[in-house]
C-alpha cells in the first residue's frame, strides 16, 4: 500500500467542499463523534440533509464566512491506499494556498460545475496544475444531477477541456462525470449515467500509478545534518544524514559533493540499525563515504555521472505570497533544500494574467502574482531544472525583515 | 526502478518525519522535544532514535507534568529515559499553582488541562526554546487539520492561523525572530491507525494503561472516568469496576477510558479499525465548543 497526494481545485459553488465531504463519508472515514458535531451544528442543506462541506472548513472564520480560505489536509484510507487530501480555496485571492497545496501532490482534480462548463476559473487552476508540475488530472465535471446527468452536456464540457488541456500540455486528463450532492460516481459508479462506461473517482485514484513518471532518475541528497557521536568507541564515525530526494544511491556510488566540488565513493549506507545496499527516492538515511571530505549542512551529494546545474543566475517562474508586494531593491532569503542563501530579483521578465494566460510586461509583483524573474544568488545553487526534477529545482523566499515566506520560486533555465 | 514501490506508506511517513526532525536539528539552535507519555509521543522519540543514532539527540525531551499523571506514564517515562540516556527536562504544573501562576479550577469537571499552557510557556522561556516538537496529528481535529508542520507561535505562545507561513514541497522555513517559537509536527500527516500500525511494526512498547485492564471508574458525562483521588466525585458518582483501557495518555482528570477487552495490539488495532467514537472523542477538554481546540491553541496549546 502506498500514498497518494491530491489536490483539489474549485470554488465552494463548485461543490468542492462536498465532494471531499463525499469521499470521507462513503468510505466511512467519518467516525461517529464526528458526525454527531456536524449533526448538532446548525449548517443543513435544504433537504434536511447533512452538510459535509463542514467536515473540511476547520477554521471558525471559514465556518462564519462559509468559505474555505486556508489549505486543510484531510486523510483517508481504503484496502488499497492511503490519500492524503490538500483542500485549497478557488478564488483568485486564494492563489498562493492553491499553489501550496498544489507543490505536494502527485493528482489533481479539478472540478467544473456542468452548468458552467469551462469558465475563467477553470483556466486558472489548470494552469497551476500545469505550473506545478502536476502530472496527472481528474476533470470531475460536477452536479450532473442539475443538468438531468445529460451525456451531451459532459461531452460538451470534455471537448472543450480537450483544448485547454493541449494548451497547457497536460497529458494525462482523466474525465468523470459526478454529483456530490448525490453521490453519483463517487466511490460507486452509478446506475443514473449508465452512458459513462469509466471508473468511479474512488476507484480511479486507487489505481492510477503515480510512481514512474515523477521519480527522477538523477540522485540527489542534500545532507541535513552530519552525526558524529565523539564517543570513545565511535571515535572516528561521520555520517552524512539526509533524505534522498530523487534517483538512487548505491554502495560504492562514485559520488561528488556540491558545492566543493569534492568526489568520494558511498562507503556505507545507513538506516538506524540496518545497513542499505541501496537508498531511493523518499528514504531518510544516513551515508558515509570511503575518504575524508568537508562537508556540512546545505550540502548536496548527488551522483557524479549526472551533475546538477551550478549557477548564481537562474530563471524562475515566482509565485508570490505576501501581501507586501516584490522589491527588486532587497536581498532576500532563498531556501533549497537545506541551503539557504541569499537572493535579488534582478529582472520580471513578464508576469502572466492567469485567467488569460497572457503574458505581459509588469512593474510591480504583487500578493498571487506569478511570472517569469531572473534570481541572483550570493552562493551559486547546484539544481536542476523543475520540469525535469521538482525536488531539487524548486525554492522558497523568505523575507529576511518579517521571516515570512513570501515566494515560490521553480527553476526553469540558465541566465545569462 | 521498482524500489518505490517496495517503500510502503509506514515508509513514506517514517522518512518524512525523521527529514522533518533533522531540519530542526539543522535550523534551530535550542529546541526541544515535548514528551506527554502518550503514543504520539512515544513515536517520535522513536523516530529521533531514527534520525540521529548513533550519535545523542541534539535536544532534550520536555515533559509538562501536570501532577495528575497516571503512575504507569511515569514509570514508563523514566525507563525509557534510562534506556535512551538522553536529558529529561520536567514543567510542574503543581510549581505553577504553588507559585500563583495560574489558580486550580474548582468544580465537578475540574482538570488541569488549561493549566498546562502556562507551565509549557513558562518553560519555553526559562530554557530559551526556540522550537518546540510535538506529536500532534492532522487527522485528530479540523482546527489542527490547517496547522503548518512548522507552527510559528509569538512571544506569548499563540497561534494565529490567518497569518501562518505558506509551506511548499518539502521545504520549512524555521526562521523566527527573538521570543517566538515554532511548534513543529514530525507526525502531521499519519492518522491514529498508521501511528498504530508503525508501533505494532516496530515492535514499540507502551505504557499499560492502553491495554485492557481492571479499574474502577465513575461516569461522567456519558464518558467513563479513571476514580482517582485528582477527580472531585461526590455521592452522585457511583465507581464500579470495568475493564476498561485508553486511546490516549493525558491527565487523569479529563481522559476517559473506553470498555474494552482488546489486551493485544492486534486486538486494539482491529477495535481502532471499527471503531465509531475518535479518539479526541475521549477528550472531554474538546467538548466545550465546536472551536475548543482552535481557542487553545490561539492560546499557547500544543
Amino acid at each position: 500500500m502506498n500514498i497518494l497526494k491530491f489536490f483539489t481545485a474549485g470554488s465552494v459553488d463548485d461543490g468542492k467542499s462536498t465532494l471531499i465531504g463525499r469521499l470521507l463519508y462513503d468510505t466511512d472515514s467519518i467516525l461517529a463523534d464526528q458526525l454527531e458535531a456536524i449533526q448538532n451544528s446548525n449548517r443543513k442543506n435544504d433537504d434536511g440533509t447533512i452538510d459535509l462541506a463542514i467536515l473540511t472548513d476547520g477554521l471558525r472564520a471559514e465556518r462564519e464566512q462559509g468559505i474555505t480560505i486556508d489549505v486543510a489536509y484531510k486523510y483517508f484510507q481504503t484496502d488499497k491506499r492511503k490519500f492524503i487530501i490538500a483542500d485549497t480555496p478557488g478564488h483568485i485571492q486564494y492563489t498562493r494556498n492553491m499553489v501550496t497545496g498544489a507543490s505536494t501532490a502527485n493528482l489533481a482534480i479539478i472540478l467544473i460545475d456542468a452548468r458552467n462548463g469551462v469558465v475563467e476559473q477553470t483556466i486558472r487552476h489548470s494552469y497551476l496544475v500545469s505550473l506545478l508540475g502536476i502530472k496527472h488530472i481528474v476533470v470531475a465535471v460536477n452536479k450532473m444531477d442539475m443538468v438531468d446527468y445529460s451525456e451531451t452536456v459532459f461531452e460538451a464540457i470534455k471537448t472543450k477541456y480537450e483544448n485547454l488541456a493541449g494548451e497547457l500540455k497536460l497529458n494525462d486528463v482523466t474525465y468523470i462525470p459526478v454529483s456530490a450532492l448525490k453521490g453519483d460516481h463517487i466511490v460507486n459508479r452509478s446506475e443514473r449515467m449508465n452512458w459513462y462506461q469509466g471508473e468511479s473517482l474512488l476507484h480511479f485514484l486507487e489505481q492510477v500509478d503515480t510512481g514512474t513518471q515523477e521519480n527522477s532518475p538523477l540522485a540527489r541528497m542534500p545532507v541535513q545534518w552530519v552525526i558524529r557521536p565523539q564517543t570513545d568507541e565511535l571515535h572516528d564515525y561521520r555520517g552524512y544524514a539526509g533524505r534522498v530526494v530523487s534517483g538512487t544511491f548505491k554502495v560504492n556510488d562514485k559520488i561528488t559533493v556540491l558545492p566543493s566540488g569534492a568526489s568520494s565513493t558511498i562507503s556505507k549506507i545507513e538506516f538506524f540499525d540496518k545497513e542499505l545496499e541501496v537508498a531511493s527516492s523518499g528514504q531518510s538515511v544516513t551515508i558515509h563515504l570511503a575518504t575524508d571530505v568537508d562537508i556540512s549542512r546545505g550540502d548536496t551529494i548527488v551522483n557524479s555521472s549526472a551533475l546538477p546545474q551550478e549557477s548564481k543566475l537562474i530563471e524562475a517562474d515566482l509565485c508570490w505570497m505576501d501581501t507586501k508586494a516584490l522589491d527588486t531593491s532587497i536581498t532576500y532569503l532563498l531556501q533549497h533544500n537545506s541551503k539557504v542563501t541569499k537572493v535579488k530579483i534582478t529582472d520580471v521578465v513578464y508576469k502572466v494574467d492567469i485567467n488569460t494566460l497572457e503574458k505581459h510586461a509588469a512593474d510591480d509583483f504583487r500578493l498571487n502574482d506569478i511570472g517569469r524573474v531572473v534570481l541572483k544568488t550570493a552562493e551559486a545553487l547546484a539544481f536542476d531544472l523543475y520540469g525535469e526534477n521538482k525536488a531539487n529545482g524548486s525554492a522558497i523566499l523568505v523575507d529576511s525583515r518579517t521571516n515570512l515566506t513570501v515566494g515560490a520560486a521553480m527553476f526553469r533555465a540558465l541566465a545569462d | 526502478m521498482s524500489n518505490k514501490y517496495n517503500f510502503d506508506y509506514l515508509d513514506e511517513l517514517e522518512a518524512e518525519a525523521i527529514h522533518i526532525l533533522r531540519e530542526v536539528a539543522g535550523q534551530f539552535e535550542k529546541p526541544a522535544l515535548l514528551f506527554s507519555g502518550g503514543k504520539d509521543s512515544i513515536t517520535l522519540v522513536r523516530l529521533a532514535e531514527k534520525a540521529f543514532r548513533p550519535g545523542k539527540f541534539p535536544f532534550p525531551l520536555v515533559h509538562i507534568d501536570t501532577g495528575h499523571n497516571f503512575e504507569e506514564t511515569i514509570d514508563y517515562r523514566d525507563r525509557m529515559i534510562a534506556r535512551l540516556g538522553e536529558k529529561l527536562i520536567v514543567g510542574s504544573v503543581q510549581q505553577s499553582i504553588d507559585e500563583g501562576k495560574v489558580v486550580e479550577q474548582t468544580g465537578k469537571n475540574a482538570s488541569r488541562n488549561a493549566l498546562q499552557t502556562i507551565t509549557l510557556l513558562d518553560t519555553i522561556e526559562q530554557y530559551q526554546f526556540d522550537a518546540c516538537i510535538g506529536g500532534a496529528r492532522r487527522d485528530e481535529e479540523k482546527a489542527r487539520a490547517k496547522e503548518r508542520i512548522f507552527s510559528v507561535r509569538d512571544e506569548f505562545g499563540q497561534w494565529d492561523p490567518k497569518r501562518q507561513r505558506p509551506e511548499l514541497w518539502n521545504i520549512y522555513n524555521g526562521k523566527i525572530h527573538k521570543g517566538e517559537n515554532v511548534r513543529v509536527f514530525p507526525i502531521s500527516n499519519w492518522t491514529e491507525l498508521d501511528v498504530w500500525n508503525y508501533i505494532r511494526r516496530e515492535n514499540i512498547e507502551l505504557p499499560s494503561i492502553y491495554f485492557a485492564h481492571d479499574r474502577d471508574v465513575i461516569t461522567r458525562n456519558g464518558q467513563l472516568m479513571a476514580a482517582s483521588p485528582f477527580l472531585n466525585m461526590d455521592d452522585e458518582d457511583v465507581v464500579v469496576n470495568k475493564k476498561v483501557r485508553f486511546r490516549t495518555v493525558g491527565d487523569m482528570s479529563c481522559t476517559a477510558a473506553v470498555e474494552s477487552n482488546a489486551d493485544l495490539i492486534d486486538d486494539i488495532i482491529a477495535e481502532i479499525s471499527q471503531s465509531k467514537i475518535s479518539e479526541r472523542g475521549a477528550r472531554m477538554d474538546d467538548k466545550v465548543s465546536e472551536a475548543a481546540m482552535e481557542d487553545r491553541k490561539k492560546g499557547g496549546y500544543f
